[in-house]
């Protein structure tokens, strides 16, 4: 880090190497950490919430150092937040930038709201698919049941 | 020979449907065959449900095969805790289809995802019970002598009823007509309505039993309006008997009209309308062996001839 820099910019560190998910919106900027497994990430995460943004008035940031999450794993936030963005930083520079996509299947992600569900009384993976892109509503695979994506237990 | 697993009436498509009627129909002019030698078939009812065992046992013994389960899961390692899986994994060593209920909606499909061995979903909670479905298929294509073009009119419970349910999908091949006649609490999803308009089905929604709505059914199946589902009892005792079928009810009706329901009833048929010969509840019933015959045959991948 260069010196002499003012003690306000220091408030979000500047990555040298990783990953910065970009674009959360604020009110579910906690799942998405949760979806990601930051918490048992051992290198430097900064974490940023309530951040102005043009485009969604207020925002969330994650900037994890020196972790390349596969895109599979970062496509898994899409289901809340669809509008997040990642940069691959190298050397300080973004050297990739890519919109998040919701996979058609998501597996072992969302509990279905469904008590009477299977999925809620075997040992098992839960499986939902995409019915709606539009309104992102989901589907559970095996009992039918629906939820929009932004009220899905995860 | 390619076995079939079947867990959902949509798993099946129209080509099949009509396949499968003129197997029953095979089966109901000669239900004993023994197409089944040397076969075990297994009988896993997590939830009792005497109506449907018996009818699928009485199926395999007909075709010859052997049955071997369990009636109610209390009396099994499920009480002890054992998963579906593993139940489903060790009767997998025995069994050369696997016939299960359960009270868990999804199990017949997450059963197929763990064994090799063709499953039969007889009831998977309020989700699917397709073997019903082929059977109201049956009753509809025998008695009105095909399933094109019909007026069916959907009464009572039309919200929880799974059968209600699968026969609109299943029937969206042959361009019905359905009218749905159920109180504001008990009407049908919008989810099945929404099912209708994307495929083209006609729907009309009525919240009295008329006459105008009777006389022009082709067919009319009849659900139970179950006291359980209502969260004020005070609107259960007002239109508990709203939906009721008595025999003069009938007076005007096409003589072609058949009256379903999947049985048990309670008090939405009256008995004088058992002895007209436009009810066919029972009949109905007994159709269902013959839907399961040809079911099981096709789980099985046996081929039924003449």
């Amino acid at each position: 880090m260069t010196k002499n820099v003012s003690k306000s910019q220091l408030a979000v560190a500047a990555l040298r190497n990783g990953t910065v998910i970009d674009h959360i919106p604020s009110d579910v900027l906690f799942k998405a950490v949760k979806i990601l497994g930051i918490e048992n990430i051992r290198t430097a995460v900064t974490i940023g919430n309530n951040l102005d943004s043009k485009r969604l008035g207020n925002k969330g940031i994650i900037k994890v150092a020196d972790v390349f999450f596969p895109e599979k794993t970062l496509n898994r936030i899409a289901l809340i937040a669809p509008s997040a963005v990642i940069n691959i930083i190298r050397d300080y520079e973004v050297v990739e930038k890519f919109p998040v996509i919701l996979p058609d299947t998501i597996v072992g992600l969302v509990k279905c709201g469904n008590p009477k569900c299977i999925t809620n009384n075997e040992p098992m993976l839960t499986r939902f698919h995409v019915i709606d892109r539009d309104n992102v509503t989901i589907a559970c695979h095996y009992c039918s049941h629906t939820v929009k994506s932004t009220e899905a237990i995860i | 020979m390619r076995t079939k697993s079947l867990v959902s009436i949509s798993d099946i498509g129209r080509e099949e449907i009509l396949s499968l009627l003129e197997t029953a129909r095979k089966f109901e002019e000669r239900p004993n065959r023994r197409l089944l030698e040397g076969k075990v078939v297994a009988t896993l009812f997590f939830e009792p449900s005497t109506r449907t065992r018996l009818s699928f046992e009485t199926a395999v013994n007909r075709l010859g095969g052997r049955v071997i389960g369990f009636s109610d899961a209390s009396n099994t390692s499920t009480s002890k805790g054992e998963t579906l899986k593993d139940t489903i994994k060790m009767v997998s060593n025995y069994a050369d289809l696997i016939v299960m209920r359960h009270f868990l909606e999804g199990a017949a499909l997450y059963a197929t995802e763990v064994t090799d061995v063709p499953i039969i979903n007889a009831g998977d909670g309020a989700h699917q019970h397709p073997s019903q479905t082929m059977l109201d298929l049956y009753s509809i294509y025998k008695t009105q002598g095909t399933l094109e073009n019909l007026n069916i009119t959907l009464v009572g419970d039309l919200k929880y009823g799974r059968t209600v349910h699968s026969l609109i999908m299943a029937m969206r091949y042959f361009n019905p007509t359905f009218r749905f006649v159920a109180c504001k609490e008990l009407g049908m999803p919008e989810e099945y309505k929404a099912f209708c308009r994307e495929n083209g089905i006609r729907y009309t929604e009525h919240v009295d039993f008329s006459p105008e709505v009777i006389n022009t059914s082709d067919i009319i199946y009849m659900t139970r309006v179950q006291r359980e589902r209502f969260a004020d009892i005070m609107e259960y005792e007002r239109v508990k008997d709203l939906y009721n079928l008595n025999n003069a009810m009938l007076d005007g009706s096409r003589e072609n009209l058949r009256i379903l329901h999947p049985l048990p009833r309670v008090n939405e048929i009256a008995q004088d309308v058992d002895d007209n010969p436009k009810a066919y509840y029972f009949e109905q019933a007994r159709n269902g062996l013959y839907a399961r015959q040809a079911l099981i045959c096709r789980s099985l991948g046996i081929e039924v001839n003449d």
